[in-house]
């Protein structure tokens, strides 16, 4: 059988019901291929053994970005580009492009994460997600098992592990 | 679990369960347009297109066709453009500051706050593009970009050009985060719907399909954006009272102007949600997302902001008298009681003393006395602005040169488009994108509801 193509699927109506269900699927061996919300539930990437997101420092290091490109072009233009007297004031008068460099480093750092985070989930105009169930953006959380993956138990193995957890309904899915 | 404390009020009444809210939310997306929403964006272009007439012979003629003469060279142009952005303070700080301090209750009203935002933002921001006169040639004067006039720069001493980056960071930041909030609940719609809706709803949710790995992020992501958005806003209105503040006419010099201002656009802000809030869950029938709770929040919110407005005036005028210097108090004097005094005691009254009334627990969990004070709110706010410009300038240094400022017809117009274009945009966003955030909506609907769902 080939991977990522069929999956068992744990449909479940609670938040609460669904975190525990997550630490007894995986107690029991299984592993789970992703688990699917309406609504960001919390606790959820610890159940999962899920890594904190590196996008803070996506946003730290494109922040930086802005504030290095903001104060090179303030300081090129003001003091060697085109160097004026404007109210007797210092060629380079660094308080006076604090400003602008506060704006850049925060558009750059709010742009560069965002546009990072859609990389990273893949979240385009064009993208066809997978639907594995068409109420995940209604009322319920769907969890999925690769059944390759999980080859040595079988499927009405895994059913029971799944039913046992609290699941509400236990589908089966697969992609082309 | 999230555990409530009993003495709250729930943030969701009517016992809504997962698939009422997003029944009840998206069910505005998916209907015909009704009559009472036709007509009311019929309307709103309408008013866009009479404006533009304003426009046109504004930009065809030059600003000669406004009402300024060489001693008021600032008045109702600039007044409308700090009327607007700070009205464009409110849902920023919405979803940004109120997510910081973990307020639960903005989640009803983050959405539409933040829209209400951006299109202020794009209203407030004609109004500087507009006054340069040539404004095809403006690219030249506001962005450092390479010229053929001698490689002269922009100037990055003078506020005015901090507020292009200021103004067009906040417009782009707020617009991304808005969206980024919007991917989820598009996909809610998308999976509801079939045919062509289906692929302009699945285009604009960008193929999101909820995995918890996506949700962790898009957490971090919102998280990370408020905290950058924070300082942002405050740092917008404070970059807009420079304007003002680092000139040295009497009446803008004060070193007050950066917080006073922040509070009055947050006061503005608060007082232009409401009003726009108040007709949009009448209309939809939200009243069990958006409750008296809600309301009531936000009119503390405006007894706050207001009292701080009201001792920035006060803190003024005492300032001016303190300091000694004949010109500061007379700007004062001239205010209250010269040939703008019904300008400056209509800002009194609407700002410092209308919202007082919000102490009484009657009156702020009034729909309608809350709807008509948002309304006085607003207009008193723009008296505000037109109170600091036109009463600081018209009388200057050289009596000789003393004048009065009279608005013509295209200086009204140039404002009615700008309200055109407000409420044409509203309108489409309400019809046409989901109102309330169902998502975030949704996460609290098991710990504040009235009826837990299982």
């Amino acid at each position: 059988m080939e991977r990522d193509k069929n999956f068992i699927l744990g449909v479940y109506d609670d938040e609460d019901v669904l975190l525990d269900a997550i630490s007894k699927v995986r107690g029991s061996g299984v592993k789970i291929h992703e688990v699917y919300s309406p609504f960001p539930v919390h606790g959820i990437d610890d159940v999962l053994g899920y890594k904190r997101s590196k996008l803070p420092i996506a946003a730290f290091l494109f922040g930086m970005l802005g504030t290095t490109l903001a104060l090179t072009m303030q300081f090129y233009m003001m003091k060697f580009d085109w160097p004026m007297i404007i109210g007797g004031k210092d060629h380079a008068a660094v308080p006076d492009f604090i400003p602008v460099t506060f704006e850049l480093t925060v558009l750059l750092a709010a742009f560069g994460m965002v546009g990072v985070f859609m990389i990273a989930s893949n979240l385009k105009p064009w993208g066809q997600p997978r639907i594995f169930d068409i109420r995940i953006t209604d009322d319920k959380h769907v969890m999925a098992i690769d059944l390759a993956v999980n080859s040595s138990m079988a499927e009405n193995q895994l059913t029971d592990v799944l039913k046992n957890s609290g699941a509400s309904e236990v589908n089966f899915k697969s992609f082309e | 679990m999230h555990v409530t404390s009993s003495v709250r009020q729930p943030l969701i009444t009517g016992g809504k369960t997962l698939k009422d809210v997003t029944h009840d939310i998206s069910r505005q997306v998916e209907a015909k347009p009704s009559m009472g929403w036709l007509l009311a964006f019929l309307f709103s272009v309408g008013v866009l297109l009479l404006g533009s007439i304003a426009l046109v012979a504004t930009l065809w003629e030059g600003i000669g066709m406004w009402g300024l003469n060489k001693t008021v060279g600032w008045a109702w142009d600039i007044t409308n453009f700090v009327w607007w952005v700070g009205i464009g303070h409110a849902g920023t700080l919405i979803s940004a500051v109120l997510l910081l301090f973990r307020q639960k209750w903005r989640m009803a009203i983050n959405r539409a706050a933040e829209a209400m935002t951006i299109f202020a933002v794009i209203c407030a921001a004609m109004f500087p593009v507009i006054h340069m006169g040539r404004p095809w040639l403006g690219a030249y004067w506001a962005l450092p970009l390479p010229n053929t006039f001698g490689s002269l720069w922009v100037n990055f001493n003078s506020p005015l050009l901090w507020d292009v980056f200021a103004i067009s960071t906040y417009f782009s930041v707020s617009l991304v985060f808005w969206y980024i909030g919007l991917i989820p609940d598009f996909a809610t719609i998308r999976d509801r719907a079939s045919g062509i809706r289906k692929t302009i709803y699945g285009a604009l949710s960008f193929g999101w399909d909820g995995a918890a790995k996506t949700w962790s992020r898009y957490e971090s992501v919102a998280l990370i954006l408020a905290g950058l958005a924070t300082p942002l806003v405050l740092s917008v209105h404070t970059i807009v009272s420079f304007d003002f503040a680092t000139s040295v006419i009497p009446g803008w010099h004060t070193t007050i102007f950066p917080p006073y201002f922040v509070a009055g656009a947050i006061f503005s802000g608060f007082a232009m949600v409401l009003t726009l809030m108040i007709v949009t869950r009448k209309v939809f029938h939200l009243e069990d997302y958006i409750t008296i709770g809600h309301i009531e929040l936000m009119n503390i919110v405006i007894i706050i902001t207001g009292s701080i407005v009201g001792i920035a005036y006060i803190t003024e005028f005492f300032i001016a008298w303190y300091s000694g210097v004949a010109a500061e108090q007379y700007a004062f004097m001239n205010r209250m009681f010269g040939p703008y005094w019904w300008a400056y005691w209509s800002m009194m009254t609407c700002n410092v003393i209308s919202p007082q009334l919000f102490w009484f627990k009657k009156i702020r969990t009034s729909i309608v006395a809350t709807f008509l004070l948002s309304l006085v709110v607003n207009i008193g706010m723009w008296f505000e602005r037109f109170v600091i410009i036109v009463t600081s300038l018209h009388r200057d240094y050289l009596p000789s040169s003393w004048a009065m400022f009279y608005p013509t017809i295209s200086d009204v117009g140039v404002y009615l488009f700008t309200f055109g274009l407000f409420f044409t945009l509203f309108f489409l966003f309400a019809k046409f994108f989901p109102v309330i955030n169902m998502a975030e909506i949704k996460s609290i609907v098991k710990s504040t509801s009235e009826k837990v769902t299982k």
